[in-house]
């Protein structure tokens, strides 16, 4: 730990507002200061600093040991940080796009998610980076991969929408003792109406825990990531147009999924609707569905229904992309049929 | 092209095996002969157990591969206290494992699927691991393993350890992108590693001119700038020195290294493979090259050992297994709700809900 810590990660120190890019800058600068074990491997992470900059100047600070630029081989430096985490080092590895996360599903689901069970011990490892559409990126620099590693019996599953989150859940990330896939919306990075001035202290927000968004009475909305955000806009169009009271989940983990605030939920205002960027078939909302039918069946006073992306590959044209994702007047019109149920 | 490789090719027909006893006194030149034998009595007793009905899944035999495992791992510092040498075996390098410290009940155990085994019946055959005794189970995908251990090995040298690793895989997983990716990061990185590739001529039923163009692995070190050699492996004597060079050569900072066990494979893929796509005469040709009957030979020829203690040697290794085999055959499989356990270090997994004594559909 050399040098003085640069003025761009010292934000919420001084007590000034951070996106939540910086809040994810600080959360790793944080955690390698305060653990020489935690170290971070990726793609032009060095002297670039990454693609987004979430490591910029961590080089100069920690040193080539810490910082590690690697070849282009997802697979090879995730299955590299599973072997350091074998000797009790901490990886945390980036990708550059989580879309190049498939090289790296072999060693992720076949090695990594398996090891604790196979009696090799923990696997602290955290897997990062950036997710998500709406920035024109196409078919390979836009997609959600949550639910090619949601089938994973041993993962965790991370996916934060905000900088509180995001800085509190990377830490606790980081802190597992199990493998943690976290993804990070790049639509979220820099959005300025997420800036926030985050608590000078060393918090953590613990994995596997719901937050609820906003209380209401009529329809139960479970989203994360960027629908959060979309969904507080629909849900406030609903009560100043239609007088409809939206409770929002947001999940935060996907992996484990907390079933218990779902379900609370449901048994409050008996309406569920399931709002994901992912696409539609085998997203999240199809293993909600089920839970709740397991769960509070008789609760219901209306179908499940869910607000995704089409069923297609994440197109490049603004007006395809457009309506492609799922968009804040999806969510009206869904939301509406179901309160009118 | 690859063509299969007789017993006389010329890595493989210098001589039946090295005259330099290579500064090892007679009890380590003995203790060599005794993992060769340890590994040939392991799989035979094995074989029986299977023949029995108490191995749950396959059987895979290295018989004529003795010699790589052995004099490989017997060039590494072992210790039990975590602060030695990283080895990956693989299931034709058993001979390995039982150096570094693993125990034949251990290994019996993971064949039955017992749960007393190190996996608790998690996974099946030499698939255990040990970090203190320094071993990491493969999974079978093995071209993952290079990957793992480039990253072991790669802590070794940001700790400014003195350790190194070594990694067992076959011919075929050399066609792997992981073994690529592995290999490449291990390189650039100087992992202190050595590559084992156990050249047994199959992969499966695949000859090496399926798998590669090359006619030794060896020319593919180059590609990613590392040394390679190339050795008899059914020389013990010849397969340590080289082992031992290259293990001075990445210990002291030269980065990552590969060695190639030229040999083949005298048995099928595994116990239910009849072997029918190989042509007998080049079975009977490797016989005569024979690891143990080598090694034999020469340790009596040159007074490294006496006819009585080899078979001092032979007797303790048969025993041993089967010993081992006998107690591990009276051992308990694991419950069956254990299944559930351990998927996570810190999160409860369900029994489905059909299962409970009294289903509760509200449970579900």
């Amino acid at each position: 730990m050399d040098g003085e810590i640069p003025e761009h990660l010292l934000k919420t120190r001084n007590g000034e507002p951070v996106t939540m890019l910086e809040a994810i800058s600080e959360a790793l600068f944080e955690e390698m200061t305060r653990d020489d074990s935690v170290f971070l491997m990726g793609e032009d992470i060095g002297i670039y600093g990454g693609a987004f900059k979430v490591t910029r100047d961590f080089l100069a600070h920690f040193g080539e040991n810490r910082v590690i630029d690697t070849p282009i081989a997802e697979g090879g430096f995730t299955g590299a940080a599973a072997g350091a985490a074998h000797m009790g080092l901490r990886p945390v590895v980036e990708i550059q796009f989580m879309d190049f996360i498939s090289p790296a599903y072999d060693v992720i689901t076949n090695y990594i998610a398996t090891s604790n069970y196979r009696g090799a011990g923990p696997m602290p490892l955290v897997i990062r980076g950036p997710v998500g559409g709406g920035n024109r990126g196409g078919p390979f620099h836009s997609q959600n991969v949550e639910m090619a590693f949601f089938h994973t019996p041993g993962l965790k599953i991370v996916y934060p929408s905000t900088a509180k989150d995001a800085k509190g859940l990377l830490k606790a990330s980081i802190r597992d003792e199990n493998p943690v896939i976290f993804e990070e919306h790049k639509g979220l990075y820099r959005a300025p109406a997420l800036r926030e001035v985050l608590p000078d202290d060393d918090y953590i927000i613990p994995l596997g825990e719901a937050r609820t968004v906003r209380e209401g009475t009529d329809i139960t909305i479970v989203t994360y990531g960027a629908m959060v955000h979309k969904s507080v806009e629909a849900a406030e169009t609903l009560e100043s147009e239609d007088g409809v009271s939206v409770e929002i989940i947001d999940l935060r983990t996907l992996l484990p999924l907390d079933e218990d605030a779902i379900v609370e939920s449901v048994k409050k205002t008996n309406k569920l609707l399931v709002v994901h960027e992912d696409t539609r078939t085998g997203g999240i909302a199809g293993e909600i569905a089920i839970r709740v039918s397991e769960k509070a069946f008789e609760w219901l006073d209306g179908p499940i229904l869910r607000v995704t992306a089409i069923d297609a590959p994440v197109p490049y044209s603004g007006s395809l992309e457009d309506y492609f994702l799922p968009q804040t007047g999806d969510v009206v019109n869904a939301a509406r049929y179901l309160a009118a149920y | 092209m690859a063509e299969l490789v007789g017993a006389t090719d010329p890595v493989c027909w210098k001589r039946a095996v090295s005259d330099s006893a290579f500064g090892l006194s007679n009890t380590e030149l003995q203790e060599l002969y005794r993992g060769l034998c340890v590994t040939r009595a392991a799989e035979e007793r094995l074989e029986l157990l299977q023949k029995q009905g108490h191995v749950t899944g396959g059987v895979y035999r290295c018989l004529g591969q003795e010699a790589g495992a052995v004099g490989a791992a017997f060039a590494l510092r072992r210790r039990t206290d975590g602060t030695g040498d990283m080895l990956c075996h693989t299931i034709r390098a058993a001979g390995a494992l039982f150096l570094f410290g693993g125990e034949l009940i251990d290994y019996y155990r993971q064949y039955m699927a017992k749960g007393t085994s190190p996996t608790r019946g998690r996974e099946a055959n030499v698939h255990w691991f040990d970090f203190d005794r320094g071993f990491v189970g493969p999974v079978s995908p093995l071209g993952t393993m290079i990957e793992i251990m480039a990253g072991m090995t790669l802590s070794f040298r940001l700790r400014g350890e003195e350790r190194i690793g070594i990694v067992f895989y076959g011919d075929g997983a050399s066609s792997t992108g992981a073994w690529h990716e592995g290999l490449n990061f291990a390189a650039v990185q100087r992992c202190p590693m050595i590559l084992m590739v156990e050249n047994n001529q199959w992969a499966f039923s695949t000859p090496t001119s399926k798998n590669t163009r090359v006619s030794s692995f060896t020319e593919k070190g180059p590609g990613y700038g590392i040394g390679a050699e190339s050795v008899d492996g059914t020389d013990v004597l010849a397969v340590f020195d080289a082992v031992r060079r290259a293990a001075s050569l990445v210990r002291s900072g030269e980065g990552t290294r590969m060695v190639e066990l030229k040999y083949f494979r005298r048995k099928g893929h595994a116990q239910h493979d009849p072997q029918d796509y190989v042509d007998p005469a080049l079975i009977r040709e490797w016989e005569k090259k024979d690891p143990l009957d080598l090694y034999r030979a020469r340790l009596l020829e040159h007074d490294w050992a006496s006819e009585s203690e080899l078979v001092a040697i032979e007797q303790d290794a048969f025993d041993s297994c089967r010993v081992a085999a006998e107690e591990a055959i009276g051992e308990a499989y694991p419950d069956g709700p254990d299944a559930v356990k351990d998927v996570y270090t810190d999160v409860t997994t369900p029994h489905p809900w059909t299962r409970a004594d009294s289903p509760d559909p509200t449970l579900a």
